[in-house]
């Protein structure tokens, strides 16, 4: 525990005192934004619809920028070497490296609570899915973090992580888009796989716990390929 | 027996990098890990340090087996990888804390270790700078103190001079004797003077086996040849250098003397002799006799590099 802590601190420390978190805050709040407002004044509807479904193709790309470099630049560095031959386990550079990257994602994700606020002033806002859209924003963030690090703990490249990482998001967001060419028995299986099913039916207001384990359970999958893809020098 | 190594294998694809090799490290010794380039000695480093885990064979380190227990086994390693990697935008003080932390030392005590570090490795200058802006020897610095801050019984350092400037090396030499008072040290290099300067004991390696083993002054002894001593007599009229090397060479045990150059006013002779003999007392008292004057006398020793020239040719 204690472990997982330090490495925690340290990624969230060298994340902070770079430039790139307050680059993609800017980012985020200037695409979110037009969703937003547009939204807003040309649709006339109080909520953050607009901003919540371009959400997921936004972290398509997001997400995988902002884990690539997780364990792609300790291999490249050698700094990885160092790592591992330090008391602490695989599992501990992992869920360090992981949490610290959610809490980064969840620190650049903070800015939006501005369009909650503004919404409150100019009528009813239901907050029951407001909260729940922020739940299903940091579980789905979380499941492409996993992705992210899987991917950047194959390589030493960066730009293959991202690729990577991208590519596999991308599938799991576009699965459900595609039923109509699947065989309907496959369907319902197909449509769990996919990421955006769930994180709409969260975005609803509609807290299932198959979501959640959805989530959770992809989250722990990565985990455990990221553990092995380390170990993977030791083949 | 801090480092104990049985029989130790390590393949890449079919080459093996590492070729059953079996060693032992006492407590308190500095080991010289001696080998050309590309012998073994880096992939054994680290599968000491249990970065990689051996084909075939054994290693203890504390009697804890590494591939049964590796996180209690890299408690006791203090280990410098052949790179230095570092964490190039973290400052000196805050890298050493973070890698206190990494080697669970006391939460109350980790202040007191990196200040001891940053003593004994010379950082004080540089503690608040990242470390990505500092000088290659500093760096090196860094990678020292990070190996030894949480006081490791087992230090393990691969090539921890290369880079550095003959002040830098000199400079860390003596730091690794300093340190090999209380630690049990192994060190790789291919630096020959370095074993001499430092290591109480030299192992050496070639094509993944051990091909030496032993103090550098006993090895020294072990790989002697023929006894050679090159001396110059100073040139006069009076003698015929035809006749002064006759001379020498019906002495007892001298094989073969020759003239190797004369000039303005000395003849320069290399004599040698059978092995184990010294003729250096009989050639001064033959030449006195001959009422020549002997001006130079200089025994060649086989040096630790003839040795390792010699066993490390293939």
């Amino acid at each position: 525990m204690n472990n997982i802590l330090s490495i925690y601190r340290k990624e969230l420390r060298s994340y902070l005192y770079s430039p790139i978190p307050y680059i993609l805050i800017i980012v985020f709040m200037i695409i979110t934004g037009w969703f937003f407002t547009t939204n807003l004044f040309l649709n006339e509807v109080v909520s953050l619809r607009g901003v919540l479904d371009v959400i997921p193709f936004i972290l398509l790309f997001y997400i995988p920028a902002i884990s690539m470099r997780t364990f792609s630049e300790e291999k490249k560095s050698g700094t990885i070497e160092l790592l591992m031959t330090k008391p602490i386990t695989e599992y501990d550079v992992v869920i360090g490296k992981f949490l610290s990257t959610i809490t980064l994602a969840a620190f650049t994700f903070l800015p939006t609570v501005v369009y909650v606020i503004s919404l409150t002033f100019l009528g009813k806002l239901d907050f029951g899915p407001v909260i729940s859209s922020y739940l299903g924003l940091l579980l789905l963030a979380g499941l492409y973090i996993s992705v992210g690090i899987f991917s950047s703990s194959l390589t030493e490249n960066q730009v293959i992580a991202f690729i990577i990482s991208f590519l596999i998001v991308f599938a799991l967001f576009m699965i459900n888009k595609v039923l109509v060419f699947v065989p309907s028995g496959m369907v319902s299986t197909m449509e769990y796989i996919s990421s955006d099913s769930h994180f709409s039916n969260i975005v609803r207001g509609v807290i299932d716990s198959r979501d959640i384990v959805y989530y959770l359970s992809g989250i722990i999958i990565m985990i455990i390929l990221t553990k092995t893809s380390l170990e993977s020098r030791k083949w | 027996m801090s480092i104990k190594v049985e029989n130790l294998t390590k393949f890449y694809d079919d080459l093996a990098a590492v070729d059953d090799i079996s060693f032992e490290v006492k407590e308190g010794e500095i080991v010289g890990f001696l080998g050309p380039n590309g012998a073994g000695k880096t992939t054994t480093m680290k599968m000491l340090t249990s970065y990689l885990p051996p084909s075939s064979g054994k290693v203890y380190i504390n009697d804890i087996d590494v591939l049964k227990d590796s996180i209690s086994a890299r408690k006791h390693i203090g280990y410098l990888p052949e790179t230095n990697p570092l964490y190039q935008d973290m400052n000196v003080i805050d890298y050493l804390v973070y890698v206190a932390r990494l080697n669970s030392v006391p939460k109350e005590k980790i202040k007191d270790s990196v200040k001891k570090m940053v003593k004994t490795c010379g950082l004080e200058e540089v503690k608040g700078k990242n470390i990505g802006e500092l000088s290659k020897g500093y760096k090196q610095r860094v990678g020292l103190a990070q190996a030894m801050l949480h006081n490791p019984d087992i230090i393990l350092l691969d090539e921890p001079t290369s880079g550095l400037d003959p002040n830098q090396i000199i400079e860390i030499r003596k730091l690794i004797k300093e340190l090999g008072k209380q630690k049990t040290l192994m060190l790789s290099t291919h630096i020959l003077q370095e074993v001499q300067a430092t290591c109480d004991r030299v192992l050496i390696i070639n094509n993944g086996k051990i091909v030496a083993d032993g103090k550098p002054d006993e090895l020294q002894r072990q790989f002697e040849g023929q006894m050679s001593v090159k001396i110059g007599i100073k040139r006069d009229p009076k003698y015929n250098s035809e006749k002064i090397i006759r001379e020498i060479s019906s002495i007892n045990n001298v094989q073969n003397t020759k003239l190797i150059s004369e000039d303005g006013n000395m003849w320069f002779v290399d004599v040698t002799a059978s092995k184990g003999t010294d003729v250096r007392e009989e050639i001064f008292r033959k030449i006195v006799s001959l009422n020549a004057v002997l001006l130079e006398m200089h025994k060649e020793e086989t040096s630790l590099e003839d040795i390792f020239r010699k066993l490390t040719k293939n």
